[in-house]
This record gives structure tokens, sequence and C-alpha cells, in this order.
């Protein structure tokens, strides 16, 4: 185990927290507006940080320590994604799934802590929350599968680094199905536009944000962290599938894949830009839609 | 017909002796507004006043599109009426009005529920047997029982930075089986506080009815001063009025489109509606120092002289702005995304609209021609008319898309007015206005028509003073649209109606 192993979940966890503010420097851009500072949520967090907590006299100890639970999930989630061709400092056969489990529980406490308040509003985010995951989920497995079929590995250290431009020449249309289906995901597990929308301030038409209206200071901090490390490790995810570039040197490499990252983000803010919010009903169709994109990947590599 | 030779007929703002409406009975009053409401008329004003032998006159006023006509006529009854609600659905708010105001109860009335949660002008007669004072809110809401039925209350107080109002949904799932608006937190009993007037206040108490429709409601008013003391308007006055009137509308509907946009999540047209919609403000804000049009229009005329160098700022900056809007709204056009999302939501039938008495761009996006400036002419409108811009799907597209049209339409108005300004005065002298007289004056507003009814007393001082913002009706509308939607939809619908608290509650 080399030092490269022990940078990569510490370079994940101190850069997360400007992906979201890439995305939110590019959708300004796009408006004709200035846009808040690149670094706002690292000055949030730090906010909250310092802040005391307000509980509702109608919550549990659930409502308490999910967001801590959640983040601590999304922690150890970070620790089985490789970057750059350096693996994770966790690695077993089969840890995709664990992956997928992980991030899975982080949702689950979240929606536990939603429901525990009672709020009309936080029922109904959590429902949304788990009608989408429920069809988000299928997606992420079978594109995973897919990818680890092409490798024929099943842990994400001895996968994404294997992968090369090769494997792209190779599987040109079962990559880029599996990658989009994984893009879908991306948009729909972090509260993105077309699926949900981050900035808005309508409790009636939101999904993610609905859930943790009612947590305040450290809990608050915790859930914001979490939800920028899961976006960060979505997109590295799809940044080494998109830039499977093998420079030579680790920390070449790394930088490369950090690059990538935040490209990934470049790119989340255009389509942001660009698109509507999509009907609740048809989010449905697009979820379905990247599943289908995912099973016919995997089915092209089953050959 | 009977009852029809015996009503007092006039036109948008012109005045006549209260003694000249007639006095029908209870069945020939019920069947002037019913049989009215259903050809083709429409119920413009219902509301009660005291009289002096006791008891309680019901005035109800039926406007007539195709001829601009508004027949007028009064009923007595003191504390119970059969509704008419059960046979004309227009007459729902109205009677729900009377009921708080005067203490009478409509009998048979569908729903009848206070409107703004005040005490009642007749003291110890409240129709609800409320605890005084009444709380706002405080009422029984429709509800729908079953296992899966879940009730979301909104409001009164909300997430963003609007008026209160509270919101009560019952879905089932995501979605809406009924929605209920209860209003009547913004209430300040402007009316009543006009009673006695004009005094000093008066205008401003105009001015402030609904911040975003200074200019429709102080035109409204200053036209039934004029018309009561007799005095004609200089026609550069009437041009100013018209070109307020008109920035009003494209400051409003601009900032309408940029919201829709942000709530489809759709940045782009946001961001920049948001800003063009400042500088509409501040073309209005060049006429007269104040970027809502205080301080602009007063009875007699306007109080500020529009200058040969304004006249050209005027026309260069509405000729940039107008270019920044069609660059801005048509980003919306061209995005699927955003048509997808404005289609079939929140659809209204044309049945639907024409039953509850819509009015403004909701209205016209059903396919319904109904719009004060050509039906009513008022003003410059007498002279100049703008078309009728309307679509037909009733739904967030069309309003949204009759906005759009409107925008085009009231660019291209003011500079012709602009390029033919008449010269003269801006101001007539005012004269005291006469004892013992009634006026109804409508104004198309940005969001519709705004009615104001004026009766004055035997000093020629308002006895009592009457105002319906357009919302009046289309809150509504709103509440009716939901129906069968998804409740995700509902700011979107919301924002598509966007109708005014304060303008309702009064």
């Amino acid at each position: 185990m080399s030092v490269a192993t022990f940078i990569v979940p510490l370079v994940g966890w101190l850069l997360a927290p400007l992906l979201p503010g890439v995305i939110n420097r590019v959708k300004a851009k796009f408006a004709g507006r200035r846009g808040q500072p690149l670094f706002q949520l690292y000055f949030d967090l730090w906010k909250l940080l310092r802040k005391g907590a307000v509980y509702s006299h109608t919550v549990s100890w659930i409502f308490w320590t999910a967001p801590s639970a959640g983040c601590a999930a999304i922690l150890t989630a970070s620790l089985l994604m490789p970057l750059g061709g350096t693996p994770a400092l966790l690695a077993l056969p089969g840890d995709i799934i664990l992956f997928a489990g992980l991030l899975g529980l982080a949702r689950f406490f979240t929606v536990l802590a939603a429901l525990d308040t009672g709020s009309s509003f936080e029922g109904m985010g959590s429902s949304r929350e788990v009608f989408i995951a429920a069809l988000a989920e299928p997606a992420l497995l079978l594109s995973l599968a897919a990818i680890a079929r092409k490798i024929t590995q099943y842990s994400l250290s001895e996968i994404l680094p294997a992968l090369s431009l090769w494997d792209w020449l190779q599987s040109t249309p079962a990559l880029a199905l599996a990658t989009a289906a994984l893009f879908i995901v991306l948009l729909a597990e972090n509260c993105r536009i077309p699926v949900d929308d981050p900035t808005t301030h309508l409790e009636l038409t939101m999904i993610h944000e609905a859930m943790v209206l009612d947590h305040g200071g450290p809990d608050l901090a915790f859930i914001l962290y979490s939800a920028s490390l899961k976006l960060w490790l979505m997109g590295s995810l799809l940044a080494s599938l998109l830039v499977p570039v093998h420079a030579g040197h680790w920390a070449l490499d790394l930088a490369i894949a950090i690059v990538g990252v935040f490209g990934v983000g470049v790119i989340v803010g255009v389509v942001e830009s660009c698109l509507a919010r999509l009907r609740m009903p048809i989010i449905l169709q697009l979820l379905v839609g990247a599943s289908t994109m995912a099973a016919v990947a995997l089915i092209l590599l089953l050959r | 017909m009977s009852s029809v030779t015996s009503t007092c007929v006039l036109r948008n703002s012109q005045a006549a002796a209260i003694a000249s409406a007639p006095v029908l009975g209870e069945s020939e009053f019920r069947a002037f507004v019913t049989e009215g409401a259903r050809e083709g008329g429409r119920l413009v004003a219902f509301f009660g006043y005291p009289q002096s032998e006791g008891g309680i006159r019901l005035l109800a006023a039926i406007a007539r599109g195709g001829e601009s006509s508004l027949e007028v006529a009064t009923t007595r009854v003191d504390r119970v009426y059969p509704s008419l609600t059960t046979d004309c659905v227009q007459a729902h708010g109205f009677e729900r009005e009377i009921a708080e105001q005067w203490g009478v109860e409509p009998q048979g009335h569908p729903w009848l529920k206070p409107v703004r949660f005040h005490e009642s002008y007749r003291p110890g007669q409240d129709v609800f047997k409320r605890q005084q004072p009444p709380q706002a809110g405080l009422a029984d809401f429709y509800r729908i029982e079953g296992e899966e039925v879940h009730e979301v209350a909104v409001g009164p107080v909300h997430a963003g930075i609007i008026e209160p109002g509270h919101f009560r949904f019952q879905c089932h799932g995501e979605e809406v089986l009924h929605l209920e608006i209860s209003l009547g937190y913004q209430h300040r009993g402007v009316e009543r506080a006009l009673v006695g007037g004009p005094n000093a206040r008066s205008l401003h108490l105009m001015e402030t009815l609904a911040g975003d429709t200074t200019i429709g409601h102080t035109t409204a008013y200053c036209q039934a001063v004029e018309s009561l003391t007799g005095v004609r308007v200089p026609a550069r006055a009437q041009a100013i009025r018209a070109i307020a009137l008109e920035l009003e509308r494209l400051a409003n509907h601009t900032g309408d489109l940029g919201a829709l946009a942000g709530d489809a999540g759709y940045l782009p047209t946001m961001s920049y509606c948001g800003r063009i919609r400042g500088d509409f403000l501040n073309i209005t804000a060049l006429l007269c120092g104040n970027r809502f049009g205080r301080n602009l229009i007063c009875p007699g005329g306007v109080a500020r002289e529009l200058d040969k160098n304004r006249l050209a700022q005027l026309e260069t900056r509405l000729a940039q702005a107008s270019q920044d809007v069609a660059s801005a709204v048509n980003l919306l056009w061209e995005s699927s995304s955003v048509r997808a999302r404005f289609e079939n939501t929140g659809t209204l039938s044309k049945e639907t609209c024409l039953q509850l008495g819509l009015v403004g761009p909701v209205a016209r996006a059903c396919g319904v021609e109904r719009d004060a400036r050509r039906e009513f002419p008022f003003g410059l409108y007498r002279f100049f008319q703008i078309p009728v811009s309307t679509f037909h799907h009733g739904n967030v597209f069309g309003r949204a898309f009759v906005r759009w049209l409107e925008i085009q339409r009231s660019i291209n108005f003011i500079q012709q007015q602009l390029k033919a300004l008449p010269g003269g005065a801006i101001r007539a002298e005012m004269k005291p206005m006469a004892p013992g007289q009634f006026c109804l004056s409508l104004v198309e507003g940005w969001r519709g028509e705004i009615c104001h009814v004026g009766l004055t007393g035997d000093q020629g001082q308002w006895m009592l003073y009457k105002v319906k913002d357009p919302s009046f009706h289309n809150w509504m509308g709103l509440a009716v649209a939901l129906r069968g939607q998804q409740i995700s939809d509902f700011p979107l619908c919301n924002k598509s109606f966007n109708l005014s608290y304060c303008g309702h509650d009064l």
C-alpha cells in the first residue's frame, strides 16, 4: 500500500465541496450573472459547524443521528473509489455492490430522519426520493456490471484503473451506453436538473431539499458535505470512464483525473443551464431509459 | 325579458343617479343576475350597502362586452336571501363577501366561508357566528377522507418573499384532488378607509392597493372621480396614462415570464427577464420618478409633464428593452424542455373559464376574447385599439404565450403613442363630486379587468367605495386549474396566474 492510496480519499474529502461551486459558476455564466464564490460551500460548512442545532419536540434520536450516519456511509464509500489509476484504500471483490449499497444506506438514513419529523413536505420529499432511487439503482448496478464484465473484475479498484483507451475502441457502443446511463444516474442521485432543482425554494417541487428542511447547524453541514462528496464520487466514477489516460506517473494521472472530475462538473453545469426541469411523471421515463441503456450495454458485452 | 327593460344601462365610467338604479323584487333580481350571466354577460360587481331606512341594498352589475354596456339593478334584503350562486357560479365570491361585510346570509350557498376574516360592518351580525375578532384562516376546510388521501398545508408563511396566503391541498399520492385557498391575511380595510373621502389619503390608498398595479388601480379611481365631477381629462394626460398602464403591463409580464422560467429550472431566461423587468420599471420612473408609477396619475389628469428630453430618452430605452426582452423570451420557446414543462400543465377549459367569470391573460389563454381595453374602452383606448391576444390551450403555456403576445403589442402601442403625443395641458381643474351619484369604472390592468364602483352621499363624499381586483375572480380559477394535477406543478401554475394577495384582501 503506497502513499498514493491514502492521498486519493484525502483529495476527495478536501476537494468535494469545490465541485458544486464549479457547477454553480458554470450556471451563473450561462445566465449572464457573476455567481457565488467558488468556495461558497466551504464558507457555508464552516459557518454551520460553528452553529448550534435546533430540534423539534416531535423528533426522536433518529433525527439527530441520521446526518452523521449518512455522512459516515458516504465517507466509507469514498474509501472504495479509485482515482487516476491509483487503487482505493479498501478493495474487495464485489465492492461495486458495496458501493451502491453504501449510497443506499446514506439515503435510507436521510429518508428515515425526514419521516421522523412528520412534516408533510418531508414525507412527500421522502416518497419522491425513494421512487427515484428505486429507478436509478438498477441503472447504476447494471452499468457497473457492464463495465465489470468488460474488464472481468469485480472490484472498483481493479476495474477503473484497468480501463484503457483500447477498451473504448473495442467496445465503444457498450461503454458509451453505460457512461450515459451513469451520467443520468449522477443527475438523478445528486438532485440536479432535469430531475430535481437544487436551487428552488418551493417546497412542493423539492425532492432532496424537502427532506432536509428541518435540519440545521452541524447536522446540515454533514448533510451538505455528504451530498458534495457523493457528487464527487459519482464524478470520479465518470471521470475514470471518460478519461482512461495512463500518463506513467501516479501523481500526473491523479492530476488528470481531478481535472476530469471538474470537467464532469462543467458538463453538469452546461446540462443544467440548457434544460428545464422535467415534470415528475416524465422522470420515470428518463430513469427507465437509463436502466435500459445500461442493460443493453451489459447484453452487448455478454455476447 | 321583462327584467332587462327595468335596469339602468351605463357605459364604462359614466355617472348616474343612485336613484336611477331600479329596485327589483327578489325573483326579478335573481333572474336579472342569473340570466344576465348566462347570456354572454358577466358579473363585474355585486355588493351591498346600507340603506337609511334599515336593511341592506344589493347592487349587481352585468357587463356585456359586445355592447360595451353595464346593466345595473338593485334589490332590498335584510338578514337572509336565497343564494344566487346555485344558478350563477360567478356570484360565489361576491356572496361570501356580502355575507361577511353585512351579515346577510345567502341561504343555500354551496361553500359559505369568510373571505377576509374581518368583523361584520353591522355590529353583532356575524353570519359565521365566529369568536370576535375573527382570526384569518380559522374556518372549516373541505376534506376528502380515505386511506391514502393526505392533506398538505402551505402558508401563510412561505419560503419565498411573497405575500401571505394559505393553501390546503387534498392529495392522493402526487395527484391533487382538491385545493382550497384561504386569504385575508393582508386585509387593511381600504374600502372602509375611503368612506367619507376623497381626502389627502385617498389617492395614496389607491396607489398602494396592490403595489404592482399602482397605475391600474389609480387610473380606475381617477376615472371614477372624474366622471362623478364631470371633469374632462386633457388628451395629453390620457396618452401619458395609457403609456404608463402599458409600461406596467410590460414590467409585470416580463417579470412573470422570467419567474415561470425560474420555476421550470431554466435559469437563462429567469436572470435576463429579472433584469429587463427592472429596465421597464426604470422607464416608468423616467415618467414620474417612481419605479412603480406612484405620484403620476391624479384626478384630472397626470401630475408630471413628459418633456422632450425625457421623451427621447424613453424612446431609446424602450427600443433597447424591447430587443432584450425578445431575445430573452424567445429562448423559452426555442427550448423544447421548457415547452414540454409548460404544456398540459394546469389546463382550464373555456367552459370553466366562462362559468367562473375569469379575467385577464388567464381568460384570454382559454380563448375568451375578454379585454376591457376593447370591450369597455376607456381613456385613450377609445381612439387607439390594441388587438386582443388570445390562445386556445388554457394551460401554463397558453398563459405564458399570451403574456408574450401582449408584451409585443404593448411595445408597439407605446411606440405609436410616443410618436404622436398630443399637446396641451396635462391636468384639468377638479371640482367637488356630485351628490347621490354612482359610477362603475373599468380598467384593464396587467392582471385583468379592474372594477371600481363609487357611490356618493348627500354631501358629495364617498358613501361607499368598492374595489375589485382581477385576482378576486382568478383565485378560484387557480384552485380549479390544479384539480387532477401533480402537486409539484402547483408553483408553476401559481406563477402562471400570479395573483395579488393584497389586491384581493384590500
